[in-house]
This record gives structure tokens, C-alpha cells and sequence, in this order.
């Protein structure tokens, strides 16, 4: 057990007197990030009951998503997309012992309250739901849970970890089963990651300016040569060639959402791209993996994806 | 002399941040996904993550068998958070199907801290260290009983989080996320 001496030395070394008599810091930044850290690798998955969170976790998922509707089905609906019912999300937490997310609305920071009210362990602020502020994102350094948020570029990526995001994810088409956006958006950030380290103290003051980023963490990735938080895959993964096409483009974990539930054999499937995603370099293995999975999700083609999620967000 | 040969297992989890702390420490260190990766290492680090995942990739990945066989002639190990719960000799609630190799003899109890919003940072006196150790507590596991030969070496709130028996070593929390290499330095000066 630590010393009184201890824990004052820690204050001291912090900064802070936030630890309580019971010596636990609670919703600091790196207990936030360290969970992101710890998905590393893995596959999260969308599931809409508590038989698709079981499938997904006997697949090997290292947390899933709760939400009413996968995005597939949020494209076909239209009209407005909300926070899942409280109960549903509490179905799922009952039912599984790995992570549980929940998607809030952009900017709907009262949604977000009631889902770190329910103790889900991630939080999507995510475009595939229809936002609520035009402006604004959700202040994320006001909460205990970390947050997830969706980033085309590096620019916007840094400006949700300058609120307070513990974890970017690409920002995919949701729902089209066509990966093409996700690599846009992952060839992006991750080249202009590579091409910062390479700069000099004069030009990082330009990339500030033109990410519209703000300098110290551009200043940050140029002494490090890394982003401040991992970066996951996100939007129209459906297979497990998919899944490893990312991890070797760079991603650090993926997140698979109408993917699995819409394919003709999920529990398949979601093990398929759980292999794929561990063993991402090794051909043989994926060659092995992608065989007989039965049919995946249709998809669409991006001339005909009429609402572009990735456009929401700011 | 040349510099120490460790792997990572690098299934799933915060393998990276492990590779980079033991790299900084002068190691030679590789990523272990398939039995072969073992060959010619002088101990392994069992990252967190979830051990779900990496119970069910341990035995479709042949590595469950070989690792065990490896465990069982006194190889070297790490396990933090989720590698910890699969040294333990006994995992409550866990899945009825999730595989540990019993190379620790202690019972986990998974999640025993509860769900993220409850993950925590604390300073930790450890045995053998001359200043508190920073250590990050993420949906921890709580060991809820020793075996006679286990040693604690730390202790949170009267709970050992940090254990060695023999070449075994296991801590409850993330040694990897702080950037104090201390306890890495400890398992690599046992090897």
C-alpha cells in the first residue's frame, strides 16, 4: 500500500491533488488512452443485440458496439439518428464481459452523460448518427469515459484530440461495405503524420496553419513522430483482406460495423477477420481465413451513397 | 555481450508499448504471433488487452501449446493485466471456454475493479525499488488468492498487484503505459 510520503511526492510530480484517500486517479488522460491501448490488434464490432454481442465476442471481438441499428440499415431508414435506447445498451453490458461503446451524437453532449451515466466503456461521437450541434464538438475532457471520433484528415483528428479524444478512427463510409474512403482517410493522416516528421521547426508552424491544428500537437508529432493517440480503421470493412489492408496501411485495431451482422454468416466471418487482423502480414494465414465465409455484404458504390457521412463533423 | 532476446505476444493488446520500453532498455525484441516466433527468446512479455481475444488466438494459432510446453521448463514471463490472467492458475469470471496456462498459482477475478469509468492511476511501493512506482489500472483484474510460493512484491489498498513465482512475474496493472521502465528492467535482469 503507498505511503502518505508517496502521494505527496506524486502530487508534487504531478501537478495535482486530484488523488482521493482511497489513492485512485480516476478519468485522467492516461487511464482514458490506456484503454485505447489496450483494443490494439483487435476487432470491435457493431452489434444491435445481445446474440450478435455474444457471436461477436465468441468470435474473438475485443469489445463490440452497441447501437439500434448498423449503419447499413441507417442508410436504408434515412431520417434522424439517435443514441440507442438505454435498455439495449444495458442488454448487452449484461450479456458480455469484453468492452461495451455506445455511439452519441455530434455535439450531443447530454447523450454522452447518459451513456457515461450507464458505465459504457468507450464513446463514439460519431457522424453515423445525425449531429445535433453544427459548431460544436462534445467538450471531452468534462468526462470520465474516454471518447472515439472520426477524423478524414489529420487536421480533424487533431482538433477532436485537442478535445480531448483518446482515440481517432477513420472515418469510413458507414454502411456501404466499400472500404475506399477508409483508406482515403488513412493514406491521409498517416502521410501527413510521415511527411511532419520530416519537416523542420519553420515549416511546422505552416502545417499548424493548414491542418487548422493547433501547433503544439503538430510540435508534438514532429518530436515523437507519432499521433498523440492510437488510430484505428473504421467505415465499410467487410472481409478479413479488408481488415489486414488496413493494419498494414498502418491502422492500429479496426472496427467492423454492417460488415459481419450483414454477411451470410457472421459468427464466420467475425472469426475470419479476428485472424486477419492478429496475422495481417501473413498471406497464407489470410488466404486460409477468407475461404468459405458464404456471401458478404452487398455494399454500394460511393457514386451511390447519397447522404456522405464523413461530411458531418467539423 | 550481446543484448537480450525477448518477444512480445503480439496477438492482440498493448504489445507496441511493451516493445518500445523493453527497446529503450536495450533488448532485442520481437513480435511473437505462431510458435515459431519462440525460437531462440529468453523470455516473453504478456501484454494486456483482452484475454478473451487472446485466449481464443493462443489456441487457434498453435501458440497455446507450445507457449504452455515453454512455461512448463521455467521459460521467463511478463504478464500484465490480460497476460496475467492467463499465467493465473484460476480465472473467475471469466468465459467458460477461455484457456490460462496455470504457470502462476494465483485465482484472478476478471474486471474485479469494474468497468472503464472505474480504471484508475495510483502510486505503488514496490519491493526492491527505492521510489513509488506510477502504475495505470485499466478494468483490472484482482488476485483474490496466493499460493504458497507466490511473492508479492506490490500491493494496492492490501491487494498484491504485482507477483513473482519463480520466472514467472505478474503485475494486475500496465507497467508499459507510464514510461518508467523499472519493472521491465527488473524482468530482463532475472532472465
Amino acid at each position: 500500500m503507498a505511503t502518505s510520503t508517496n502521494r505527496s511526492k506524486n502530487a508534487a510530480k504531478k501537478g495535482s491533488s486530484a488523488k482521493s484517500a482511497a489513492e485512485r486517479s480516476t478519468g485522467t488522460f492516461a487511464v482514458k488512452r490506456g484503454l485505447a491501448e489496450m483494443l490494439k490488434g483487435g476487432v470491435i464490432m457493431d452489434v444491435v443485440t445481445p446474440e450478435h454481442a455474444k457471436i461477436a465476442e465468441d468470435a474473438g471481438a475485443c469489445a463490440v458496439m452497441a447501437l439500434e441499428r448498423v449503419p447499413a440499415d441507417i442508410r436504408r431508414d434515412g431520417g434522424v439518428a439517435r443514441m440507442s435506447d438505454p435498455g439495449m445498451i444495458e442488454g448487452i453490458q449484461k450479456v458480455v464481459s469484453i468492452p461495451v461503446m455506445a455511439k452519441a451524437r455530434i455535439g450531443h453532449f447530454v447523450e454522452a452523460q447518459i451513456l457515461e451515466a450507464l458505465g459504457v466503456d468507450f464513446i463514439d461521437e460519431s457522424e453515423v448518427l445525425t449531429p445535433a450541434d453544427e459548431a460544436h464538438h462534445i467538450d471531452k475532457f468534462g468526462f470520465a469515459v474516454p471518447f472515439v471520433c472520426g477524423a478524414t484528415n489529420l487536421g480533424e483528428a487533431l482538433r477532436r484530440v485537442s478535445e480531448g479524444a483518446a482515440m481517432i478512427r477513420s472515418k469510413g463510409e458507414a454502411g456501404t461495405g466499400n472500404v475506399v474512403e477508409a483508406v482515403r482517410h488513412l493514406r491521409s493522416i498517416l502521410g501527413d503524420i510521415r511527411k511532419i516528421t520530416q519537416a523542420d521547426s519553420a515549416e511546422l508552424f505552416q502545417w499548424a496553419k493548414t491542418l487548422q491544428a493547433p501547433l503544439p500537437l503538430v510540435q508534438e508529432i514532429a518530436e515523437t513522430g507519432r499521433f498523440p493517440v492510437p488510430i484505428f480503421c473504421a467505415g465499410g470493412l467487410a472481409t478479413p483482406a479488408d481488415a489486414a489492408l488496413a493494419m498494414q496501411l498502418g491502422a492500429e485495431a479496426v472496427f467492423v460495423g454492417s460488415g459481419i451482422f450483414k454477411s451470410d454468416e457472421p459468427a464466420k466471418r467475425a472469426k475470419a477477420i479476428v485472424e486477419a487482423t492478429t496475422h495481417y502480414r501473413d498471406a497464407k494465414r489470410l488466404a486460409k481465413v477468407s475461404r468459405g465465409l458464404g456471401a458478404p455484404m452487398t455494399g454500394i458504390g460511393m457514386d451511390e451513397v447519397v447522404v456522405k457521412y464523413a461530411d458531418r463533423g467539423w | 555481450m550481446g543484448a537480450v532476446r525477448v518477444g512480445v505476444l503480439a496477438l492482440q493488446g498493448a504489445f507496441a508499448a511493451h516493445a518500445e520500453v523493453l527497446e529503450g532498455l536495450g533488448a532485442e525484441v520481437s513480435e511473437v504471433r505462431v510458435p515459431g516466433d519462440l525460437a531462440r527468446l529468453s523470455g516473453l512479455v504478456m501484454p494486456g488487452g483482452e484475454s478473451t481475444t487472446m485466449s481464443k488466438l493462443l489456441v487457434s494459432s498453435g501458440l497455446f501449446v507450445a507457449l504452455g510446453k515453454r512455461l512448463s521448463q521455467g521459460f521467463p514471463v511478463f504478464g500484465t493485466c490480460a497476460g496475467m490472467i492467463l499465467l493465473a492458475a484460476r480465472v473467475l469470471d471469466g468465459r467458460p471456454d477461455q484457456q490460462s496456462f496455470a504457470a502462476l498459482d494465483v485465482t484472478v477475478r476478471r474486471n474485479a475493479y469494474g468497468r472503464q469509468v472505474d480504471s484508475f492511476e495510483a502510486d505503488l511501493s514496490v519491493t526492491g525499488l527505492n521510489a513509488p512506482f506510477p502504475a495505470v489500472f485499466i478494468r483490472a483484474p484482482l488476485i483474490t488468492e496466493l499460493g504458497g510460493g507466490v511473492q508479492v512484491l506490490a500491493r494496492h489498498e492490501a491487494q498484491p498487484v504485482l507477483v513473482r513465482q519463480g520466472s514467472v512475474m505478474a503485475a494486475s496493472f500496465h507497467p508499459e503505459l507510464t514510461g518508467d521502465g523499472r519493472l521491465h528492467e527488473l524482468f530482463l535482469s532475472e532472465i
